[in-house]
């Protein structure tokens, strides 16, 4: 156990040598070619930002499919001449009263035509079931998980172009489960505008204001944007947000606000026009996400396909929209169902309070080795501090993220991997008490050490697994430098600080030693 | 064998009296985890947390009572850290994306100060709901895990006198938190499961010892030998607790407001997993009777 090769006491040095080089670039910025670059990821917690967990609600999705399914179906069943009695569509079923007789027809009606995009078993996308007379038809589970799993790659794609547009400095926006997002924003400071935009549907409308003598049904009563007038928009669209090429924010001279100006697509134009050309005079509601935003009379017929969105902005909000605009609607509406949030301020804080305690902590334990063990406690302290930078690089090699509960992780192993230095020392003192050849002594000792070392150390390292593979956020930084500094300290100890303790006790060969 | 150290503390033959004692301190954490529970953080009851630094001092009471006015559930305000800095637990939390901004508003204007939101965190229902259940997975996994280990690597003795000296252990750490009245978060289960480690560490180096001891005579009687095994372990366990003791104790003063629940875990964790070590998993060994005919062949020579 004390014979070193010159082969591993190359290979241990080369070790100590490759992790100070990776451990530098985190104390300064140097502009030497050979020095690598990387500095250790600090976490969101330490240098501020924003962390968001947004929900895909797809109820409305459902809802809204359903209602299209009910539709196709009524026409249907007219065109077939099919009778059928109390027809109604709910948020999740569609249901109605059939004459016996017409239920192979339904049947077939309902598995062969296009009222399902495939007939193949799995993939149908209405499930039916017939009670006496009475026929009950939802979705489909199979139908249920496309429709999500496409709101989903949509509410993606479109929530990363908003973000993009804000210009945030390296954002990680990625999918997690069925209908979750994840957002992290490092080093944002209030994450209020973010929020905003990726809160927002901008599911966008222009609808025509209903007439007085309107019937009831064909209209609907839509608030405005600050909730103080409501409006009696028709249902029927002339026209959606789909159309949209493009949109910006402007200022309105006349009025002295700021807009946003939009452009329409060919077909979008045509349809504008012609609406527009033929109800002068009306007013046109411009609803976004079921608020209605204004609601200008109709001078001239518009041709150009160019438009223009007023209604009391300010600066911030025009730009909101647009950008909103640009990106397209939402599929269905996000919740954010977590946000953790911290300032820069309070990040810098927790890094100076963490580094203050480190050192504290660091200092107190070296001063308590010293005094155990004087000049074995120096080796052990001198490994102590190796093991200290080799943690750290390696958790920079590894890009491993550093939260405040992965600092506390660190000098929660700085205590523990002391540990590994008592045993060892603990047990040279019981073999030197029954051993007069002190190389034998030593020998002994770390030969005897090695099961307990490994078993005390891997079950600690399987307390930082399950962390790791459980934990969230925070915790997984806390595991990870758990873990790796477990096997640090386990090289440091075992291995460099064998290494030191081997020559120390042959240069001193034939004196007495005293742990 | 002989014991080179002077101590030779009759711990085994106590085992009794600190049975008893653990086992009321037992009883009166389960107590109070049924009668008073855990003071549980917005991790695991959803809610809303916001650090706020003022310009000026004010008093928490008058924080509260503005921020009652906003309809915000139930609401905690207290001194964190310096005095003007502080913390408001609230019980809504709220999906829509000004939330947090309109409670910003209407607390600067109704105070007419301007405030600084140093951190938020929001947690959902339904998170709170999956973090509760990941936490508790995440412990009762991990101590699965742990023993599997143990049983491979010892006789089933060794693997069932570590459990009870775990759940000894947790049952203590979470009875505490109870009756304390600290907050019970996150980062608590991640130091829970560092203690769980942590004790794990000590009991396996005194049972090593046992285990070492056993093969190298096995006449001796049982109760003496592991006495001696915890004594001659002793000075590692005491040396060991203390340094990584000394290291907490400076998380625990300088680490700042949001690490101190963490290291007062941990620093009670340690202290309560060393006695649990002697005291506890030890004596189980007697209880248990393991067997003595260790028929592996010891080399005794040097």
């Amino acid at each position: 156990m004390l014979h070193f090769s010159k082969l591993k006491i190359f290979s241990i040095i080369f070790v100590v040598i490759l992790g100070i080089l990776f451990f530098l670039p985190n104390l300064f910025t140097s502009n030497l070619s050979f020095l690598p670059k990387k500095k250790i990821v600090l976490g969101l917690d330490l240098q501020g930002g924003s962390y968001l967990l947004l929900e895909v609600n797809s109820k409305p999705l459902f809802k809204d499919k359903l209602e299209a399914k009910s539709f196709e179906l009524k026409k249907k069943l007219r065109m077939e001449r099919i009778s059928y009695e109390s027809f109604e569509t709910t948020e999740s079923i569609i249901s109605f009263r059939l004459n016996l007789d017409n239920k192979e027809n339904i049947l077939k009606l309902l598995n062969e035509n296009n009222l399902n995009e495939s007939i193949d078993e799995t993939n149908k996308e209405l499930d039916y079931q017939i009670l006496n007379d009475k026929i009950i038809i939802n979705l489909s589970e199979a139908y249920k998980k496309r429709i999500k799993k496409n709101a989903m790659e949509q509410s993606l794609e479109i929530i990363r172009s908003r973000i993009d547009e804000l210009g945030t400095r390296e954002p990680t926006i990625i999918a997690q489960g069925e209908q979750r997002i994840l957002i992290e924003l490092p080093g944002i400071k209030n994450p209020k505008r973010i929020k905003e935009i990726i809160g927002t549907t901008a599911k966008l409308t222009f609808r025509f204001i209903a007439d007085n003598n309107a019937k009831k049904t064909s209209y609907e009563k839509l608030q405005t944007k600050n909730e103080l007038e409501t409006y009696n928009v028709q249902k029927k669209l002339v026209l959606s947000g789909e159309h949209l090429t493009d949109a910006q924010p402007g200022f309105d001279n006349l009025n002295n606000s700021s807009v946003v100006n939009f452009k329409l697509d060919s077909f979008g134009a045509k349809k504008f026009a012609y609406a527009t050309k033929n109800n002068i005079g009306k007013r046109l509601a411009i609803i976004i996400d079921n608020k209605v935003v204004s609601a200008p009379v109709v001078r001239d017929a518009i041709t150009t396909g160019n438009g223009q969105i007023s209604g009391s902005f300010s600066v911030e909000e025009a730009n909101n929209l647009a950008i909103v605009l640009r990106s397209g609607a939402l599929p269905a509406p996000m919740s954010i169902i977590e946000e953790r949030t911290v300032g820069p301020d309070l990040g810098q804080e927790s890094i100076d309070k963490g580094i203050v305690s480190l050192v504290i902590g660091f200092i107190l334990v070296i001063l308590y080795i010293f005094y155990n063990y004087r000049i074995f406690g120096l080796f052990a302290n001198i490994s102590l501090f190796i093991n200290l930078i080799l943690l750290i690089s390696i958790l920079t090699i590894i890009e491993a993220t550093l939260t405040l509960p992965g600092i506390a992780g660190i000098i929660l192993t700085v205590g523990m991997a002391v540990d590994a230095n008592v045993l060892i020392y603990e047990r040279i003192k019981e073999e030197m008490a029954m051993e007069s050849n002190i190389l034998i002594a030593f020998d002994n000792g770390y030969k005897k050490v090695l099961t307990t070392l490994l078993d005390a150390n891997i079950t600690t390292l399987i307390a930082a697994f399950v962390l790791y593979f459980i934990g969230s956020g925070p915790i997984k930084g806390f595991a990870v430098t758990l873990a790796t500094g477990i096997i640090t300290s386990l090289f440091t100890t075992f291995v460099l600080g064998r290494m030191f303790v081997s020559f120390y006790i042959k240069s001193k060969k034939g004196q007495e030693l005293k742990i | 064998m002989i014991n080179i150290y002077k101590t030779n503390i009759p711990f085994i033959k106590q085992y009794k009296k600190f049975y008893c004692l653990s086992l009321i301190l037992i009883l009166v954490s389960i107590f109070s985890l049924f009668s008073k529970g855990l003071n549980l953080g917005i991790d695991f009851k959803g809610g809303t947390i916001i650090e706020m630094q003022f310009n000026e001092s004010l008093t928490s009471d008058k924080i509260r009572s503005s921020l009652l006015k906003q309809n915000l559930g139930d609401i905690k305000v207290k001194e964190f850290g310096n005095n003007k800095t502080y913390l408001a637990i609230l019980e809504k939390k709220s999906g829509k994306s000004n939330f947090i901004s309109n409670i910003k508003t209407s607390l600067e204007k109704d105070l007419n100060e301007s405030i600084n939101f140093r951190r938020v965190e929001m947690v959902g229902p339904k998170i709170s709901k999956e973090l509760t259940e990941a936490g508790i997975y995440a412990v009762c996994i991990a101590l699965i895990l742990m023993l599997f280990y143990i049983w491979l690597r010892f006789e089933w003795q060794f693997s069932l006198g570590a459990i009870v000296a775990l759940l000894h252990d947790v049952i203590l750490t979470l009875g505490t938190f109870s009756i304390i009245g600290f907050e019970f978060n996150l980062s608590i289960i991640a130091a829970v499961l560092t203690i769980v480690g942590y004790s794990m560490n000590d009991t396996v180096v005194i049972y090593d010892r046992i285990r070492e001891n056993l093969k190298k005579d096995d006449t001796i009687n049982l109760t003496d030998l592991i006495n001696l095994s915890v004594n001659e372990t002793l000075p590692r366990t005491l040396k060991t607790s203390i340094t990584t003791l000394l290291a907490l104790t400076a998380i625990y003063f300088f680490g700042g407001e949001i690490l101190r629940g963490f290291s007062f875990a941990l620093i009670w964790g340690v202290i309560v997993g060393t006695y649990s070590s002697i005291f506890i998993a030890s004596p189980l060994i007697l209880i248990f009777n393991v067997k003595r005919n260790w028929d592996e062949v010891v080399d005794n020579s040097p």
